[in-house]
């Protein structure tokens, strides 16, 4: 293993439990523990974060750079008009617990996860399937409403995994998949251990034994990772101490990014807020490059619209309203409010949020409008603010993959109400043509930007610090979750 | 002109005299921010952030580029008004209640003191905890778990003074010349220990601000934006390895700020403890 004594204790503790060597066993830090290890029936991203990719499988994945990939079905074909999918299903697969994997476990997991009484936190990914029919033990074929742009991506995120029916209503406690690793223990409190799955039809992994730990404080965290007690942290939660691990030769850190929009959410019904020209005021005056630094200490990308940066429909609008407070008072002032005004931001816990709000209501400041900071906690955060829109401005990232689509949602907590974008919006999602996506989504970027609809801050990056030694860890993360299936340990 | 006296002889005491020059210089200090700090407070600058001590900011400036300098000015308020409210609320209860059970006796006695040995048994984290659990962190939170935490401890230090003044003669007088019990409570007794409650109350000050910076520190305090000498020292923790100065001075502050108060007390105690003091000093007759 790692130096002399840890080998001596996993030798050890391979004697005590008779186990196979525990060279190949990696332990990996998590901020958040999973409600349940079930990823089709909850939102949390802490669920896919543990058993994405390693635990369960869909007909497709998502890989490291966020293209779709063969998965449990090995290659497809889509009709002319784009509404019907036929997968051919990979042969000789089980599940963890033995029972066998054919279409009819596909047909079982989509209709379940469509059902009206399906708990799936992602029904909308299932909304357009009319039929699923089995045509053979390997062949499934999946009928749709309406031609989908995204739909191999959806069939590929850890909501859409294929789970068995005798299986489906425990998989909370004692998850049963077919992917490379299976379940062993999970400790509540502390952790879940999984072990490589030796009847895995597929690439061979080369981990054993993965334990994901569970430490939600920043220091505890870093103490954990400087004392040799974790191997890494896919994203370590406090980035003002990245610099103690990249002076230490003993870690990786490696930044990457995330599908998180960070954003300064505003009530665009509120007053003032619902006067473009008072939104236009705080996108000039807010400086994105103090509040990246401040609150994220450097660790971030600016972004002047809804849209991950890495994205290949990303334009560039950073400079819709450059940072200049003499251009903003102007503006604020045309709108009647030349001394300014008093606004509340409202504040989930998130270190982005609290660090990110004091720097921004001290910029805010520099055109007279006193914000008022509120610390919420996320369960009233997401009823006062998100379910209630009983808000001025909030700080939040938006983490789920290419969701311009929400503000196509006049009831959406934003209450940004243009049917013009709602109308971009409704051809973007049946429109299956590449080039002409890439331009509605650019053009959906650029109403963004220019009604100023949120204040626009930063992507989120993904902060990951890992023991140097370690390969195949995933930079970036396109998807929910941590795919261990290539990473490895140097010899 | 016994007022000074008093105090130029009280002065002569070194814990007493070291204790109330620091405190003194604290507390102007704190107060002083009210009005004045040298750097805004919530002035941001990240260009000038963890900056190193200069002309300009004399002990550098924080993760924000804020003045530390000021930033503690601000935050010895914000731990001060914390403490000094907390003692306000636990005298205000905790003093009558004790008053009474040694005026009343009996049955009120007992039901007192059992109802004290019951909230005594909490600590302040315990309380604060449940008030933040029902109500949410907040300086105003923290001060009220930090006075319900004080009140059985004034009332102690009440009634146990307070029973030694009942047995005096002319506490018999005043009752044989028909005053209730209310009456002489607040007119012979409360004067009589207001030396002592003084004592405790210095007292009662250096753990409030101990209490307050603890409560903060595990984020059940005070919150951002407003700073304390606790919520500074938790948010200089996590740079605590880059940058250790950052939580070096708000935890400075803390040592000082709690010391002075109990040198300060202690010294007061033994001035005015018959049993400690040969000179007497302003007690019973006073």
């Amino acid at each position: 293993m790692k130096n002399s004594a840890l080998h001596l204790a996993g030798l050890l503790a391979a004697t005590l439990f008779s186990s196979t060597t525990l060279a190949d066993e990696l332990r990996l830090g998590l901020v958040l523990e999973p409600p349940h290890l079930d990823p089709t029936a909850g939102a949390a991203a802490a669920i896919d974060e543990v058993v994405y990719a390693n635990l369960f499988e869909g007909l497709t994945r998502i890989d490291q750079n966020g293209a779709v990939q063969p998965s449990l079905a090995t290659d497809w074909t889509i009709s002319e008009d784009g509404t019907r999918y036929e997968f051919t299903l990979k042969e000789g697969v089980t599940f963890h617990d033995g029972t066998s994997f054919d279409a009819e476990d596909v047909k079982f997991s989509l209709d379940r996860a469509r059902a009206e009484d399906s708990v799936n936190a992602q029904k909308g990914i299932f909304a357009p399937i009319t039929k699923v029919e089995v045509m053979a033990p390997n062949k499934i074929a999946i009928e749709i409403a309406s031609p989908q742009g995204n739909f191999l991506f959806n069939l590929g995120r850890g909501d859409a995994v294929i789970v068995a029916p005798e299986s489906a209503e425990t998989n909370q406690t004692n998850p049963v998949g077919t992917g490379p690793f299976k379940f062993v223990d999970w400790q509540q409190g502390s952790k879940v251990i999984l072990e490589k799955n030796p009847d895995y039809v597929g690439n061979d992994v080369y981990l054993d034994r993965a334990i994901f730990t569970f430490i939600s404080d920043p220091n505890a965290a870093q103490n954990a990772m400087l004392a040799g007690e974790l191997d890494g942290f896919a994203n370590f939660p406090a980035p003002e101490t990245l610099e103690i691990f990249e002076a230490d030769p003993r870690f990786d850190v490696v930044v990457g990014s995330t599908e998180g929009e960070t954003i300064l959410a505003t009530n665009n019904k509120a007053e003032p807020f619902n006067d473009l020209r008072v939104r236009q005021a705080i996108a000039h005056v807010i400086d994105r490059q103090a509040i990246i630094d401040g609150a994220m200490f450097g660790y971030g990308t600016p972004i002047g619209t809804h849209f991950a940066p890495h994205h290949p429909y990303y334009v560039d609008l950073l400079d819709t309203y450059p940072h200049d407070v003499a251009k903003a008072k102007e503006l604020l002032a045309a709108a009647g409010y030349e001394n300014g005004f008093k606004a509340t931001l409202k504040l989930p816990p998130p270190t982005y949020a609290r660090r990110g709000g004091q720097i921004l209501a001290a910029q805010l400041r520099e055109i007279g409008i006193e914000l008022e900071l509120i610390n919420v906690e996320w369960a009233q955060w997401l009823e006062d603010v998100f379910t209630k829109k009983d808000y001025d401005l909030t700080i939040v990232s938006h983490v789920e993959p290419f969701d311009i689509g929400i503000y196509a949602n006049p009831d959406y907590y934003f209450q940004y109400d243009n049917a013009d974008f709602q109308k971009l919006i409704e051809e973007l999602n049946v429109s299956t043509d590449e080039a002409r996506r890439k331009e509605l989504a650019q053009e959906a970027q650029k109403i963004l930007a220019e009604d100023a609809v949120n204040g626009y801050l930063f992507q989120l990056a993904k902060t990951g610090v890992w023991d140097a030694r370690l390969s195949g860890m995933w930079p970036n993360s396109p998807v929910e979750g941590n795919d261990l299936t290539q990473v490895k340990w140097a010899d | 002109m016994r007022v000074f006296k008093q105090f130029a002889s009280n002065f002569r005491h070194p814990s007493f005299a070291i204790g109330f020059v620091l405190s003194a210089v604290l507390i102007v200090l704190a107060l002083l921010s009210l009005v004045w700090t040298p750097h805004p407070t919530n002035g941001v600058n990240i260009a000038a952030r963890f900056g190193s001590p200069s002309l300009q900011h004399v002990i550098g400036t924080d993760f924000f580029g804020r003045d530390i300098f000021s930033m503690l000015m601000a935050g010895a308020l914000t731990s001060l008004r914390v403490a000094v409210l907390a003692v306000g609320i636990g005298m205000v209860v905790g003093v009558p209640l004790g008053l009474l059970a040694a005026g009343h006796g009996g049955w009120l006695e007992r039901l007192i003191l059992r109802l004290n040995d019951f909230v005594f048994a909490f600590p302040a984290i315990i309380t604060a905890i449940i008030i933040t659990t029902l109500f949410g962190p907040s300086a105003i939170n923290a001060m009220i778990a930090i006075g319900i935490f004080n009140i059985p401890v004034f009332a102690r230090v009440a009634r146990g003074g307070a029973l030694s003044i009942w047995t005096l003669d002319y506490v018999d007088a005043a009752r044989l010349s028909g005053l209730k019990v209310w009456q002489i409570s607040v007119r012979h007794v409360l004067p009589n220990i207001l030396s002592l409650l003084i004592v405790q109350a210095t007292i009662q000050l250096s753990l409030g601000i101990l209490a307050e910076a603890g409560l903060s520190y595990i984020g059940l305090g005070t919150q951002p934006p407003e700073t304390s000498l606790g919520l500074m020292l938790k948010e200089a923790q996590s740079f605590f390895l880059a940058y250790p100065m950052q939580a070096v001075w708000p935890g400075l502050t803390i040592i000082i700020f709690v010391m002075a108060l109990n040198l300060m007390g202690d010294g007061l105690r033994d001035q005015m403890d018959p049993k400690l003091s040969k000179a007497g000093g302003i007690n019973v007759a006073g």
